[in-house]
């Protein structure tokens, strides 16, 4: 079964779309393949500061596939420029505790990203630029650098969409649609 | 089986008896709303997925009202109106609100129903998260992303998950001070930010039904901010004069069972909620307003889908009639027809526009959704620095507004009008 593996980026609670991508952005289109690659470059420019850039100034994708984060990850707006530029940005998988509704929609129909939840505040608990680990289907997260092991929320039907590459590339494969 | 409102109505667009919350249904959509930041994506993924020449399912329900980046010079921008406009006319659509045409409107969350395309029990679907609006006239409305507008543009329905109800109900009669803002600032307050995941919020009780269209509005606008899939009010006689003031097309209008079952509920007195502000940087951050004397500002901004219509600015004329502004006061209309009604409207023989400009206002703008979402650098009323900003509009995030290190504290049109007066949060009873 698919794993993922990388290094971590940590964000907190609320983390809302403006910050995923400001809205001066927004006037690049997703399905135009170099302003979906531009996005990417935006990534999760908007935190506020103090927090290390995650995409690097001049580099179009960022260094950390798996994101953590807190509760309510995606608030706000229902651009999908948000779960786009994260996919863009390098960006496979976000554990976070909680999803605004929306945003975890778009996640799965564009398949960006997968979108994992998890009971534990892992935000508290991994640090940004510690290497891990996700079984996608043995829904676990391993912390690498300090060794520990923490279970995540199994995707369900979820997870073979976000595997296809989103809601028409697996409704194609499992002849839901021609 | 009992039903709320919310149940009803996608049980009937589902073709079904009963719905219950949890279940997914494929319901039959009755409006498609996008605009131009997210349509010309829209349109994307329904050309890559449905074929380049591929027609809409129907072109009387693709409704595209551009409204976010109309005055800029930025090229991109330009650029994607320019596609809404090839696309409308390729797919014959027959409302594309084009701007710089007569057919402008301005904000699509306010120009929808006043071009009469939210009518009750119907079904709406928006690529924009406050299309939550328009359950305020009664109908199913909620946001999506463009992967999933594009796949309503070819298939006319979308699967969807029956949201449990949350009822929020509001007695009493609401006092001239307190507004429609002020009630739903206090609900996201007392339930959270997150509050509403996943849930219909259903608003009722003789103080919402004492609201006028206008305010009921801005109450499921900020639906979203607690997290709601929609937000629901359910129709009266003034929702059948708004609705028929506005359109001939026949419509339906459900009601919700007395006794369906709810996930929870919560009973306020209007008479006892006072004017309010959200502080940064989230809508949930309640504070009274009288209880932030303290807080500077730099600046007050009236405009949004949820503080820019007529009633907003009648309410802040009230206030700013015989002062004048301490800080600059932006002013955006929401639509040319909020614009038009500035002019026409009068307080005691005085037009609104007299009355801003004598106050001391900034020139009104042109109606879009100008600095609400910041947008880019040349947008109307954007910050650029340290702004603290008392605004009408919906979100405080950081960097909302155009700068991560301005200061949004959201409130009431009548809260913000006493404000610009002060240069300070000020409670609006200081000036009735």
């Amino acid at each position: 079964m698919k794993k993922i593996q990388g290094t971590v980026y940590v964000v907190r609670d609320d983390i809302d779309t403006d910050q995923i991508i400001p809205a001066q952005y927004l006037n690049l289109v997703p399905t135009i393949p170099e302003e979906y690659a531009k996005l990417g470059s935006y990534a999760l420019c908007g935190l506020p500061d103090g927090y290390p850039p995650f995409v690097k100034p001049g580099a179009l994708t960022a260094d950390y596939p798996i994101l953590i984060a807190g509760r309510n990850f995606g608030c706000g707006s229902s651009r999908e420029h948000a779960p786009v530029c994260l996919g863009a940005a390098g960006v496979k998988a976000v554990v976070a505790e909680s999803y605004a509704r929306i945003f975890f929609r778009n996640c799965v129909s564009t398949g960006e990203l997968y979108p994992f939840e998890t009971p534990i505040r892992l935000c508290e608990v991994f640090k940004t630029g510690d290497r891990a680990e996700i079984d996608v289907g043995g829904a676990h997260l391993t912390n690498c650098t300090t060794g520990k092991t923490y279970s995540i929320k199994e995707l369900g039907a979820v997870a073979p969409v976000v595997e296809a590459g989103g809601i028409f590339a697996y409704a194609r494969k499992s002849g839901i649609i021609k | 089986m009992a039903m709320t409102l919310t149940e009803k109505i996608l049980a009937r667009a589902a073709g079904k008896r009963v719905v219950g919350p949890g279940d997914n249904v494929w319901v039959e959509v009755d409006i498609l709303l996008t605009h131009d930041v997210c349509g010309p994506g829209t349109i994307g993924v329904f050309q890559r997925e449905f074929g380049k020449m591929a027609k809409v399912w129907d072109p009387s329900k693709v409704v595209i009202i551009p409204d976010h980046y109309i005055f800029t010079a930025d090229e991109k921008a330009h650029r994607n109106v320019d596609t809404l406009r090839e696309f409308a006319t390729y797919q014959k659509l027959a409302y594309f609100y084009d701007p710089g045409t007569p057919t402008y409107k301005g904000v699509c969350h306010v120009a929808l129903p006043q071009t009469g395309h939210v009518r009750p029990g119907e079904v709406i679907f928006g690529t924009d998260s406050h299309t939550c609006t328009h359950g305020a006239l009664g109908a199913f409305a909620t946001g999506i992303g463009n992967t999933d507008a594009g796949f309503i543009m070819g298939a006319g329905k979308l699967l969807i998950k029956v949201p449990k109800t949350m009822r929020f109900t509001v007695n009493g009669t609401p006092p001239p001070y307190l507004m429609g803002k002020d009630i739903i600032l206090k609900i996201i307050g007392d339930i959270g930010f997150d509050g509403a995941s996943y849930c219909a919020m259903e608003f009722a009780g003789d103080a919402i039904r004492h609201l006028s269209i206008e305010e009921r509005m801005t109450i499921c606008n900020m639906a979203i901010e607690a997290g709601a899939k929609n937000g629901i009010i359910e129709p009266d006689a003034k929702t059948f004069e708004y609705v028929k003031a506005h359109t001939h097309k026949p419509f339906e209008a459900v009601y919700g069972d007395a006794d369906a079952p709810v996930e929870s509920e919560r009973t306020y007195d209007a008479s006892t909620l006072e004017p309010c502000v959200a502080e940064p940087h989230v809508p949930s951050n309640y504070a009274l307003a009288r209880e932030r004397n303290d807080v500077k500002l730099d600046r007050s901004y009236i405009g949004s889908c949820t503080g820019g219509k007529i009633t907003d600015f009648l309410a802040a004329a009230r206030i700013l009639k015989g002062h004048k502004v301490a800080i600059p006061t932006f002013l955006v209309p929401a639509t040319v027809e909020v614009a038009e009604d500035i002019i026409k409207s009068e307080i005691d023989g005085k037009s609104l526009i007299e009355i801003f400009a004598e106050a001391g206002c900034e020139d009104i703008a042109p109606p879009s959704c100008a600095a609400c979402l910041g947008g880019p650098e040349d947008t109307f009323g954007r910050t650029s620095g340290t702004e603290a900003v008392i605004s009408t509009t919906n979100r405080n995030f950081p960097g909302r507004m155009g700068s991560k290190q301005s200061r949004i504290y959201l409130a009431s049109p009548l809260t913000a009008a006493a404000s610009a007066i002060r240069g300070r949060i000020t409670d609006p009873r200081e000036f009735m």
